[in-house]
């Protein structure tokens, strides 16, 4: 059978090819591209901070840098990570491309506020490079007051104005999603018929809505001290400095949320189709992601056991994220569940993907170390919460970020990677990062803590083998910008669905044309109709692929 | 446990109880680890593509699996969280104190005082084998006071008491870091704990030199800033007595108790406004800004001692 859109002529790349023609563009998959060259250029640029920490860390003495730069390295590091890169990595490209071509739809509900939504977010990130090169800041990316509103001396408010500008992007983003998750389904496409992508997607942009509001209240409080010395937050005026942090982590531990339920979204669409089995337990993972996304909102005092709430409260919170936990473990069941039976092939996505459960896991289970409160006690602030995160943003979102991006590369340029290159690249990743970050765990139990531009010598060894670590990282992470982007020109015709999967965006042609199918896709079944003895398929609207 | 590799030294009641939690789920861990990349190991292997093999019996959907696991798993956290949590209350909740220090920290040292009056800098001397409960401050941003050998620490506010107590079993010299981002120096914010047996501590002490009390420097305060002329006892300002006032449990006006600790104290000497004794006038002026954290904590150590039978040591 034929595709859809196999007989028109021209497709979203090669339809206008003016400049303008990119910047005033409209359309979904161009906005998405847009977005992923913003991130793509903000991941290096803390990727760069990263680096310059690692090297620095070498030497116990910390003379690479002066205490103050180490300080703002590992602020703009954080900075430039969390809202320029991880928040929106995968909503906003993989996302953007995939949400109207996997229910159905020409493009978004607000096609226009999409558009602006990446220019709000170029806004941001002007005013991010801005503060980098006026000297950055020392707060730490978490801007504890009163730290922040009284004695900083860095580009406070630059920073925060940067992070505020840049929520808006957000939040316009996940309005768009939920709208169009909601309107603009193809006939047919029920609720429980949709993808699991579009489940993360949607999820996520529930928990933006609902978060990102707080962030900017809490930094606009936040630059009220610094700028006008009202008394919010500082003892000295009056204020409270726990209170900084309750509302600021109202914000980020959801934001945490925001980072890996898309990734769960990538992972099992990855699994399901490189398994050709239908994926274990599909309401248990719907129920699974809209139960995280909820309770998410409901543990952040876990970041505040040792800052002085009363020890009530930091019990209630400590049941809270244990209880949080049960549906990630749910979906890690489900994923080995699905391989169970398989036919499985190996294909660069599904190495990433099967990092991810390995990364994710370990993080998740340090997760449950540090909220089992008395341990928290000991190793939080420690190398062991840096390791903890970083397994879960790294180990976790980063690479279910690549597995999508790989998985979706045919979809999205009409070519195919080299799957040579691309697989060793998953593995580097793979060692590379737990080279990295696994001693990490064990410097934090020994007592190292974080934020430390010196340290005593017996810890030298672990700092050693983390940045041995880190130089093999950087390696894997650069090297699919290579083959990528030789795979634009020198790559294979990829065909509608090199991956013979089940989703409506193989449907369309790769690359999709301006509006993505010619009439509308009629649904008549569920996702991943995946037949394990005789490999074959059913898409969504019904056709069969041998 | 030392003897395990790569492993912190361990030196107080705390550092056990931690540890024993922690290789519990460190072990836990590794065993549900291998179970997962076990299972993924044996399955891409098993179901390999091309391989010829029975792939009709597939894991399907199913309640019975799906209801098991997730309340296996339920059951499983709840258990480690009570276990977390008991831990917690017992390193949080301190018992009767043989020895209460106040720390005062700023950017970038700490400052203990001892009931005796002595003082010192990025150092605190104690005795082993008794529970030693602190009272931590800060002069400008937060800090956190952390003690790895003990396993224990609590983040230093500025504006508020906080308190937490240790017991050391074994004496030597242990590392005291700040844990919290406090600005340029926060690395070299450290110090260390000198644990010594009983006779020598006493030693110690008395080798630091005639020091009033903690308690006499602030009962001098105590005078100088005026507090006596209402709290004293022949002030004929009517304003409550302080003598026994530490550790009871104080009427408000307007209905209400609060339990008299040090932050209770402390409050009631910079915000006194906020908690009003039942059947006093709010007459009481604030001293926000005008004394020092080092002044503070020794008022309130003149004022606990009130509360202590005349003789008793502090």
């Amino acid at each position: 059978m034929t595709s859809i859109a196999a007989e028109l002529p021209s497709n979203y790349l090669t339809r206008e090819h003016t400049v303008r023609s990119w910047l005033l563009t409209t359309d979904h998959k161009r906005i998405a591209l847009l977005f992923f060259a913003s991130i793509t250029f903000f991941f290096f640029v803390g990727g760069f901070a990263a680096t310059l920490i690692r090297l620095h860390l070498v030497n116990p003495a910390g003379t690479l840098l002066q205490p103050d730069m180490y300080n703002r390295m590992f602020t703009m590091h954080g900075i430039v990570m969390v809202w320029f890169f991880l928040i929106p990595s995968i909503p906003a490209t993989l996302g953007n491309f995939l949400l109207p071509l996997m229910i159905g739809a020409h493009d978004l509900a607000f096609p226009r506020l999409n558009l602006a939504s990446w220019y709000v977010f170029n806004i941001s990130g002007a005013l991010a490079i801005y503060f980098l090169l006026a000297g950055g800041v020392d707060t730490g990316w978490t801007f504890y007051t009163p730290f922040s509103t009284m004695y900083s001396n860095g580009h406070v408010m630059a920073a925060a104005a940067a992070v505020f500008v840049n929520g808006f992007s957000t939040i316009m983003t996940a309005l768009n999603f939920v709208v169009t998750t909601h309107r603009l389904r193809a006939p047919g496409m029920t609720f429980m018929r949709l993808p699991l992508f579009v489940w993360a997607i949607y999820a996520t942009s529930l928990v933006m809505l609902l978060a990102t509001p707080v962030l900017a209240m809490t930094l606009a409080l936040m630059a009220i001290e610094r700028g006008l010395h009202v008394g919010i937050f500082d003892p000295a005026l009056g204020g409270d400095p726990l209170l900084f942090q309750h509302l600021f982590w109202f914000y980020s531990h959801p934001a945490v949320y925001i980072m890996i339920l898309p990734a769960f979204g990538v992972i099992s669409e990855v699994i399901t189709c490189f398994a050709r089995k239908r994926i274990f337990g599909y309401e248990g993972m719907v129920w699974a992601m809209m139960a995280i996304a909820i309770i998410g909102f409901l543990v952040w005092g876990h970041h505040m056991f040792v800052a002085g709430i009363s020890i009530y409260a930091a019990i209630l919170y400590s049941v809270m994220t244990f209880i949080v936990a049960v549906p990630s473990a749910i979906k890690v069941f489900n994923w080995i569940a699905t391989l169970h039976g398989g036919s499985i092939r190996f294909d660069a996505p599904m190495l990433y993907a099967l990092g991810f459960i390995g990364l994710f896991t370990t993080g998740g289970l340090t997760g449950l170390i540090i909220a089992t409160v008395a341990i928290d006690v000991h190793v939080t602030d420690t190398y062991f919460i840096v390791a903890h995160f970083h397994y879960i943003m790294v180990g976790g979102a980063v690479t279910a970020y690549f597995a999508g991006l790989h998985y979706w590369w045919p979809k999205i340029t009409g070519r195919l990677y080299p799957e040579i290159w691309a697989r060793g690249a998953a593995l580097l990743i793979f060692v590379g990062f737990n080279l990295t970050f696994f001693p990490q765990f064990i410097l934090g139990y020994l007592g190292m803590p974080r934020r430390y531009y010196a340290y005593p010598p017996e810890f030298q060894v672990w700092h050693v083998l983390s940045s041995a670590g880190a130089s093999i990282l950087a390696v894997a992470y650069v090297l699919p910008l290579f083959y990528l982007a030789w795979s634009l020109v020198y790559g294979a015709k990829a065909g509608p669905n090199p991956w013979r999967a089940t989703g409506l965006e193989w449907r369309s042609a790769s690359p999709p044309p301006a509006h993505n199918f010619s009439g509308t896709p009629f649904v008549t079944t569920g996702p991943y109709r995946y037949n394990t003895t005789d490999d074959g398929y059913v898409s969504q609207d019904g056709s069969a692929g041998a | 446990m030392e003897w395990l590799p790569f492993w912190p030294k361990d030196a107080a009641v705390s550092g056990h109880v931690v540890d024993t939690l922690y290789i519990f789920e460190l072990a836990l861990t590794t065993l549900i680890l291998i179970s997962v990349y076990g299972l993924m190991l044996v399955f891409c292997i098993r179901y390999w593509r091309g391989r010829k093999v029975d792939r009709t019996k597939g894991a399907a959907k199913s309640w019975v699996w799906e209801i098991g696991w997730t309340s296996a798993t339920l059951v499983a956290f709840l258990a480690l969280f009570v276990w977390g949590a008991k831990a917690f209350i017992f390193l949080y909740q301190p018992p009767p104190a043989d020895i209460e220090i106040f720390v005062v920290a700023k950017q970038w040292m700490w400052k203990t005082q001892h009931p005796g009056g002595q003082r010192e800098i990025d150092e605190l001397h104690v005795p082993i084998g008794k529970s030693v409960r602190l009272v931590l401050t800060s002069e400008d941003v937060i800090h956190s006071f952390y003690i790895p050998a003990f396993r224990v620490k609590h983040d230093v506010v500025p504006g508020q008491y906080e308190t937490f107590w240790f017991k050391a079993t074994k004496t030597g010299e242990f590392r005291l870091q700040c844990a919290e981002f406090c600005g340029t120096q926060h690395a070299h914010m450290g110090g260390r704990i000198v644990v010594m047996p009983a006779a020598a501590y006493a030693r110690w002490l008395t080798d630091q030199g005639a020091h009033e009390s903690l308690a006499r420097q602030g009962e001098a305060l105590f005078r100088k800033y005026g507090c006596s002329g209402c709290h004293g006892t022949n002030s004929a300002v009517h304003a409550p007595s302080l003598a026994g006032v530490y550790g009871s449990v104080v009427q408000l006006d307007g209905g209400g108790t609060a339990r008299a600790d040090e932050r209770y104290i402390r409050d009631s000497i910079l915000l006194p406004r906020s908690q009003i004794v039942a059947g006093y006038a709010p007459i009481m002026p604030s001293f926000a800004g005008q004394i020092g954290e080092d002044d503070l904590v020794a008022i309130v150590a003149y004022i606990q001692s009130l509360s202590r039978p005349p003789g008793a040591s502090p």
